[in-house]
């Protein structure tokens, strides 16, 4: 029983000395005190790792000579030159990383050796981004935890901490609007108003471990990752071609790149829009672009008028569901049309149209007849009242009648 | 049409049905007439409400189809393309919850003029089942459109039967027909709704009626005692033409209140229930049932060794019953009333029912 005990206690005092680690720094002050205070949310503590995992050292040792002695393979502070080997140690090992998530990817340190990061770091330039400026160090979260510095709605701050910074941005000839850009997007609307966390921030279209800006060649396959069927009209459209042979990159000519704003149809507009940028009014691509965008208006106006006489429909109390699942449609005609213009084909965008301004049309016309629907249901209500207050009137009068009647009875009576 | 044929059919009717007797009855039958008569004409009213309801209620049959894939479209239909469905829908919709309201207007009318004392007791009681069955009705009812508010009020419903004592968890799981509202749950309530409901509500309906005619109408205390202390009698008026011409008037007016809500207010359709979509924000059931769902609410999650809900759940049973069985506790050993016992509980209640209500309402 005693020697039980015994051992009981052995193992206890083994396990709490396991990581005298945290017990000794969460004793010290600042900076050596901060690791062991953060160390308690990091991901890589709760699946089992522990200080010595990546600092080398005794973590079971109390004394600190012993615990930190370069003899047990004590690291110390980890050069920032050598954080990216250090992490892929265990992050490129397929056996082990597959042991945490079947689905963890291990090509990071590949990835990065080929990002603008990864290589100038290899050239010794250590101001460069590596894995725990992003990912945060001592407290690591997974990625999808709403408070990891790299989880979507975080992203551009954790970003901005340097490409926001002008003077470290100077050092590379960059500039440092780009995360205030972002957030005057309609990326960032989608994501942080809206809650749309498929919507694009910094890495999705940069990428994240292999950052690297698109080329110029490379931008409109970047949009079309979410924007497809704009891409595949772009790239039969004339402007396709014509800004290739000019150097310039798609998308990026006509909607900006970080600050991307809502599109409006607007933007064709010759006299203040974008196509005016290039084009005259009175030029064959002018007057294009002009027709497209009074096609758009008025498909967009019948919209408008028809969904005004529908709602008045309805706050009368008039059914019209089958009329709004028909307005929806030629809604849907709209963004159809808003997509071709980017094939710059003023017939392929009047197919949309007229298609759409068919559907308006008869929207319109169920509402104008739900309102004179409601016209009649009043009438009617207006002539039952008028004989419902007859009867009553009637009623009235007979039931008068009677009382005079009876008192004159009973006064004769009487 | 010859006189003497018609008097032929005349005689041959009467040696059949009877009804000089009926017509002498009739003829006889009178009621009291004094300055509380007005209220009297909120139980007529109610019954007229439930003949529009059944005579709707039978047209909306012709179009309605109960499952879960066609219940909605079939009163979209009623409402779209149906010639006056609209209109039948919405007086149906607003008529339910006008006879309710007009007989929670009878039943406390009955409470204030202390209508309820012996030997009327046997009245009083089928009223209170009359009413808890027009509350079945509303509530049966209003999943039939299978909207999204409907069915999500429903699960709540249903979720409040399951935290009865002993009996809740069968009582919500054949409410239901199976674990969640569902088509089974529809076909359930349909079928409540149309045959096990109108059928009992006209048996204790026939009761009701019976009993009253039995009993005449109450005269209340105070008039009594007036009349008493002049020496007269209280006046009686001839129960036809008179008393039923004024019905009558009280009847037409409700049908023109009906016509105005059901044509202005149309009764709205709302969208289609999908059971796989999050519950809406701010559901919550028809008024009538607002006041104790929102007392559920307001109790804590535990009281003593109890849970909250199943102590408001048994709160409620007392206090329904407690009011069930009024004329029993309102009447003294010597047989006179507690007037100001039952005028304070009737006042409470009303209190309670339009402030708890109003605020389910707007919180």
């Amino acid at each position: 029983m005693r020697r039980t005990i015994t051992l009981l206690l052995l193992a206890a005092a083994a396990a709490w000395a396991q990581d005298t680690c945290v017990e000794c720094h969460e004793s010290l002050e600042g900076d050596l005190q901060a690791p062991a205070k953060a160390w308690p949310n990091d991901v890589h503590r709760a699946r089992g790792f522990g200080c010595a995992d990546c600092h080398g050292g005794d973590p079971t040792a109390m004394d600190p000579e012993k615990a930190m002695s370069r003899a047990k393979g004590f690291r110390g502070a980890i050069r920032r030159t050598q954080i990216p080997n250090l992490c892929a140690r265990c992050h490129s090992d397929p056996d082990l990383m597959h042991r945490y998530d079947p689905q963890q990817r291990v090509d990071q340190l590949a990835q990065y050796r080929t990002s603008i990061h990864g290589k100038r770091l290899a050239a010794g330039d250590e101001n460069v981004a590596t894995c725990v400026d992003c990912h945060s160090v001592h407290d690591i979260r997974e990625v999808k935890d709403p408070l990891s510095p790299v989880y979507p709605l975080r992203i551009v701050v954790t970003c901005a901490r340097c490409h926001a910074d002008e003077k470290l941005m100077a050092n590379y000839n960059l500039w440092a609007t780009q995360p205030e850009d972002y957030k005057a997007s309609v990326h960032w609307k989608a994501l942080a108003e809206r809650g749309d966390l498929s919507a694009p921030s910094c890495a999705s279209c940069h990428g994240n471990h292999g950052a690297t800006p698109p080329q110029v060649s490379s931008v409109a396959a970047v949009c079309g990752l979410c924007h497809a069927l704009q891409e595949q009209f772009f790239d039969k459209s004339p402007h396709y071609q014509a800004f290739t042979d000019l150097g310039l990159s798609g998308c990026v000519v006509c909607h900006g790149n970080h600050r991307i704003e809502h599109p409006t149809d607007a933007m064709l507009s010759v006299e203040d829009g974008v196509c005016g940028k290039c084009h005259e009014a009175d030029s064959p691509p002018g007057k294009t672009a002009a027709e497209i965008q009074g096609m758009l208006t008025k498909l967009a106006e019948e919209l408008d008028r028809s969904r005004a006489v529908l709602d008045e429909a309805r706050t009368a109390g008039i059914e019209v569901s089958e009329a709004d699942v028909q307005w929806a449609q030629g809604r849907e005609k709209l963004l159809k049309a808003r997509v071709t213009v980017h094939s710059f084909d003023a017939d392929a965008v009047r197919r949309d149209i007229d298609e759409g301004l068919k559907i308006t049309a008869a929207v319109y016309q169920a509402g104008l007849d739900a309102l004179k629907e409601r016209d009649r249901r009043r009438l009617g209500l207006v002539f039952s009242l008028v004989a419902i207050a007859i009867t009553i009137i009637g009623l009235w009068l007979a039931i008068r009648s009677r009382e005079q009647r009876n008192a004159s009875r009973k006064a004769a009576e009487g | 049409m010859a006189p003497a044929v018609i008097a032929k059919i005349r005689w041959w009717l009467e040696d059949r049905l009877g009804l000089e007797t009926v017509k002498e009855f009739l003829a006889h039958k009178s009621v009291p007439r004094h300055s509380a008569t007005m209220w009297y004409y909120f139980g007529g009213i109610t019954l007229f409400l439930f003949g529009i309801q059944v005579t709707t209620g039978i047209l909306l049959l012709l179009y309605y189809r109960p499952s879960p894939n066609e219940a909605y479209e079939s009163v979209q239909f009623i409402m779209t393309q149906v010639d006056f469905g609209w209109l039948i829908r919405s007086i149906h919709s607003w008529a339910a919850n006008l006879m309710i309201l007009t007989a929670f207007i009878h039943m406390f009318s009955v409470v204030f003029l202390h209508a309820y004392r012996a030997p009327r007791e046997l009245t009083w009681l089928t009223g209170i089942v009359l009413l808890g069955l027009a509350l079945g009705f509303g509530f049966s009812g209003y999943l039939l459109p299978w909207n999204t508010i409907s069915y999500f009020a429903t699960r709540v419903g249903t979720d409040i039967a399951a935290v009865v004592p002993l009996i809740g968890p069968p009582l919500a799981r054949f409410l239901r027909g199976g674990s969640d509202i569902s088509g089974g749950t529809l076909t359930r309530f349909f079928g409540f709704h149309v045959a096990v409901l109108p059928g009992i509500t006209t048996l204790v309906l026939l009761l009701h009626l019976a009993l009253v005619q039995k009993w005449n109408i109450s005269v209340p205390p105070k008039v009594e005692e007036e009349y008493q202390r002049k020496g007269q009698e209280v006046p009686r008026i001839p129960f036809v033409p008179d008393f039923v011409l004024r019905e009558l008037m009280a009847w037409y007016i409700t049908l023109a209140i009906l016509g105005v809500l059901a044509a202005l207010f149309p009764w709205e359709l709302g969208q289609k229930a999908d059971p796989f979509a999050p519950a809406p924000a701010g559901i919550r059931p028809e008024w009538y049932f607002l006041a104790p769902f929102y007392t559920l609410k307001l109790i804590p999650s535990h009281v003593w060794f109890l849970e909250g809900e199943v102590l408001g759940v048994i709160c409620f049973g007392l206090l329904a019953a407690a009011w069930a069985c009024l004329p029993f506790w309102a009447s003294r050993r010597d047989g006179t009333i507690r007037t100001r016992l039952v005028t304070g509980a009737g006042v409470l209640l009303v209190s309670y029912l339009a402030v708890f209500s109003a605020l389910g309402y707007w919180r």
